[in-house]
């Protein structure tokens, strides 16, 4: 390691110099080229950004560096990148093996499946460490556990006997960036290393690299579509379109005075935290004023929850009783008023996404839930039909929830036959509208969803829950998986769908910067309850419970003069919510304080801000 | 574990007295006159009248069932019609070399398969891949009477390596192993071809390249572990191929095991041996899948037992 660190000291200040890379993927019609004549630098020391949206290249260069491409689909076709004098593009696959892990680490987007499920922590890390060989059992194991504490994991020797599927997402991803470190490499290569991970989890992962950074002397390449996760990390950044690099600069002059449009546009589809401050109604009414339906405020509520309550039994033993018990959703209470949007918000397994599937009757719950004033408690699938006239559900991943065997016009057409409400050229002029309603040309209508973009399938999973014209759509992260520009397009569609028709939503998601677009009014949720919940402003403009704080603190914000954050204390894991059959859970009430903004938990801690009250 | 051990010694039971049932009502229904079978065709109708007294046949369906039943459950599988002898020994006689038998296919499939699918999935769209997914088409599809006498015919009669057939030393062995195991090689070529495959295009596998580690220790330590576990299911589901194989192979090498037992007891209507082949068989089956399935979780730590 030495011996390499000094070899990078003479180089100068260029550690990584990447010149004309191309690279090509073979595809049906011949080669099509994905990377285009790509050539920046690293220097020693700094971050690199690589900022752009899906197609853009940017995972293709970084795969490329390592040469781990695809093979044989996706090849370098030209170009260099030297390291330390050598061309690392040119190397044989013995010799790159030598470069892997020894002078370029690399951590990856996905912490859930970038581990081997069936090797434990400890052997994976030991793995990574002895690659090379030449090492004794007991050097590899402090080096083990030296890399676990510096990546700031609790109790290490635990950790090595673990298996993944053990660990949260925010370990796994902790475990990958040890095994990426443990040969001490000079430059390390993240691609998209918190987009799967929840925003608190992100904060902690990216306040982790920057530390390593400091503390190692490592150069990091870090590729995001986080216009806000560049502004916190980069140095440089290297904005790149359909595989061309569109600008390249200093962090501070992107965000201040971007040379290329694409840049300009990219930063302005970003939502960012705040910019709704001081109006109540979301971004697209404000914008257009006086389009919006009046809200008569004495109307009965669309949906009513009270005190619902999901749990699932763990079964287990001779006669697979019921041993333990999933407390995933815990007496929460709401109301949805005719044309207003209520966010859902909070991070992975805090029950969101159950709340929205039991007000569909997708899962079986406890409480009582009202759909314009029918109770939907235990009606089976035929009662329950009426009701999911009026409710909808739009799903989080557009790609897995169309069947791919379904021409997309019967698709949308399919909840339209099995209400009977349409038939023959009826149908299909109704079909043909709901196409052109979200953006889609009526030509499209007879082809298979493979032949869709993200987005625009997303559009489709739209036309299919407005087809029976409900009065509420619940959109469980229905945006998450989509590319900033056209995330911004999508939620523009909903609110227009809501300013013409008078829509309610419950939108669920983990983004708080969404949310605050969007809503009317907010609830956060944190295991399974509901810690605070208000109107958009009272939320976000005067948070009170210390987990909304929490929230909002992590949310990276696309402005590199922002001082960034400093390093946080050692990972925490979520307690479980998994408890004994016999467990009560304590009741907790809320307070009012003032204007419908209701506050759970005690008094006093919700007074005293800031304080390491419960969360 | 024990009481998911338990459970499915339970079910195990309840399977079992489901087949015994089945088995009875088919055998009960077969035209054949077991009574016939054992007079003779010189005996006069007294003699068989009186045979089908001293068995029961004459019973109603019920109460034979249920005298069955109660043998059983004492762990009496009754007498041979013909041979005079109880059918537990002549099984327990014959068990052994049937167990040779599997162990030698099971093997020969495991080798042959397995290798196969690996160097078939590491090589995939070469010629050495189309080669050998042909040789394991040949070997799902090919009947095992024709590969046995094929194998007696190449091996044991032109070239003279192997005996032709009979029991009793390793060479013995061999050519019955390759003909029970040819089918479960094609299956097992198969399925490791598309499992490994499906394991090398995985995040973690790339995780693993990304640390430096050497080609060999990517497939052995991280891949292999992964692309088996399909396998091991299959191999539980496998002995219950075995036990059809295994009547046409014994017969075929002339390997007294209980396929061959069996063989002549459906000839023979011999009820009681073919109650008890029928009962050991799906004993086998399901103690195979509940091997396969306490050994899963040894190699997979995301499935616990409950």
């Amino acid at each position: 390691m030495t011996k390499a660190r000094a070899m990078n000291m003479t180089a100068g200040t260029g550690l990584l110099e990447v010149s004309g890379l191309t690279v090509q993927v073979a595809t049906p019609s011949g080669a099509r080229t994905v990377v285009d004549d790509l050539s920046f630098t690293l220097e020693s020391g700094k971050t690199l950004c690589i900022a752009g949206e899906s197609g853009s290249g940017k995972s293709m260069t970084a795969l490329s560096l390592m040469q781990l491409l695809p093979k044989p689909m996706a090849r370098v076709s030209a170009g260099t990148a030297s390291l330390a004098g050598r061309d690392i593009l040119a190397l044989s696959e013995a010799e790159m093996r030598q470069v892997r892990g020894r002078h370029i680490g690399m951590i990856f987007q996905e912490p859930m499946t970038s581990l081997n499920p069936v090797l434990s922590v400890g052997k994976q890390l030991s793995g990574a460490i002895s690659a090379h060989g030449g090492l004794s059992d007991s050097t590899i194991r402090s080096r083990a556990l030296e890399l676990l504490d510096q990546v700031q994991i609790p109790e290490p020797e635990r950790r090595l006997k673990q298996y993944p599927h053990e660990l949260s997402g925010g370990m796994r991803q902790r475990v990958v960036i040890a095994m990426a470190l443990a040969q001490s490499p000079q430059i390390l290569i993240a691609d998209e290393p918190t987009t799967a991970l929840d925003v608190t989890v992100q904060a902690q992962i990216l306040a982790l690299i920057r530390k390593l950074q400091a503390d190692l002397g490592i150069s990091v390449i870090m590729i995001t579509h986080d216009m806000g996760v560049v502004a916190e990390m980069a140095d440089d950044v290297l904005v790149m379109q359909h595989g061309r690099m569109v600008e390249h600069s200093p962090a501070s002059v992107i965000f201040s005075k971007p040379e290329h449009a694409y840049t300009s546009e990219l930063l302005a589809a970003v939502p960012r935290l705040g910019e709704m401050t001081g109006t109540t109604e979301p971004k697209r009414v404000a914008a257009r004023p006086g389009t919006g339906p009046e809200k008569p405020l004495t109307a009965e509520p669309l949906v009513s929850v009270k005190d619902l309550t999901v749990r699932f039994d763990i079964k287990g033993g001779i006669l697979q009783r019921p041993v333990q018990r999933v407390h995933a959703v815990e007496g929460v209470s709401f109301d949805i008023m005719p044309g207003e949007t209520l966010s859902l918000v909070g991070e992975s397994g805090c029950g969101k996404s159950t709340t929205g599937k039991a007000l569909l009757n997708l899962i079986p719950w406890q409480g009582d839930i009202r759909v314009g004033g029918r109770p939907t408690y235990g009606l089976g699938p035929r009662a329950m039909r009426p009701v999911l006239r009026d409710v909808q559900m739009i799903f989080q991943d557009p790609y897995a929830s169309l069947d791919p065997r379904m021409r997309v016009g019967d698709l949308v057409a399919e909840p339209l036959q099995i209400h009977g409400l349409a038939s023959g050229s009826e149908l299909e002029d109704r079909v043909a509208y709901l196409f052109k309603r979200v953006g889609l040309s009526t030509d499209q209508m007879r082809r298979y969803p493979h032949e869709f973009s993200g987005g625009q399938r997303q559009r489709i999973c739209i036309a299919r829950a407005l087809s029976l014209s409900p009065k509420l759509i619940v959109a469980d992260e229905s945006v998450a998986a989509l590319d900033v520009s056209i995330q911004a397009q999508v939620l523009d569609l909903l609110q227009d769908i809501q300013n013409e028709t008078g829509m309610s939503y419950l939108f669920i998601s983990h983004d708080m910067a969404v949310v605050e677009q969007i809503s009317h009014r907010v609830a956060v949720m944190y295991m399974g309850r509901f810690v605070e919940m208000g109107s958009r402003s009272q939320i976000f403009e005067n948070p009170q419970h210390d987990y909304t704080k929490k929230l909002m603190a992590a949310v990276p914000v696309a402005d590199p003069s922002r001082p960034r954050r400093a390093f946080m204390e050692k990972a925490e894991d979520l307690p479980s919510p998994v408890h004994g059959l016999d467990y009560v859970p304590p009741r907790h009430t809320p307070y009012d304080i003032g204007g419908g903004h209701m506050v759970w938990g005690d008094r006093k801690e919700i007074n005293t801000s800031g304080s390491a009250g419960r969360i | 574990m024990l009481a998911y051990v338990a459970r499915r010694l339970i079910q195990t039971a309840l399977i079992l007295l489901g087949i015994s049932f089945v088995t009875f009502v088919l055998l009960y229904l077969v035209p054949a006159d077991p009574a016939r079978q054992i007079a003779g065709r010189s005996a006069t109708a007294a003699t068989v009248e009186n045979i089908r007294e001293q068995l029961g046949l004459n019973l109603p369906f019920y109460e034979q069932y249920l005298r069955y039943l109660g043998g059983l459950l004492n762990g009496d599988l009754g007498r041979s019609y013909l041979q005079k002898t109880e059918v537990s020994e002549l099984i327990a006689s014959r068990l052994p070399a049937s167990l040779l038998l599997m162990v030698g296919a099971i093997f020969c499939e495991l080798v042959l398969g397995l290798t196969m699918g690996v160097v078939a999935a590491l090589k995939r769209g070469s010629r050495t891949d189309d080669t050998l997914m042909i040789a394991s088409f040949v070997g799902v599809s090919a009947p095992q009477f024709v590969i046995g006498i094929l194998l007696l015919y190449v091996f044991a009669v032109k070239l003279g390596w192997f005996p032709i057939g009979g029991y009793g030393t390793f060479a013995h062995l061999i050519l019955p192993s390759i003909t029970l195991g040819f089918l479960g090689a094609g299956w097992y070529s198969r399925m490791m071809r598309s499992s490994l495959i499906d394991v090398l295009r995985q995040d973690y596998i790339r995780t693993a390249r990304a640390t430096g580690l050497t080609r060999a220790r990517v497939l052995f330590g991280h891949a292999l572990p992964n692309a088996i576990l399909p396998i091991i299911a299959m191999i539980g589901i496998d002995i219950g191929l075995f036990m059809s194989g295994i009547v046409v192979v014994e017969s075929v090498f002339g390997w007294p095991g209980i396929g061959q037992l069996a063989w002549q007891a459906i000839q023979r209507v011999d009820i009681p041996i073919i109650m008890g082949v029928t009962l050991v068989s799906a004993c086998a089956i399901v103690l195979g899948n509940l091997l396969a399935d306490l050994i899963t979780p040894l190699i997979d730590p995301r499935i616990k037992l409950r």
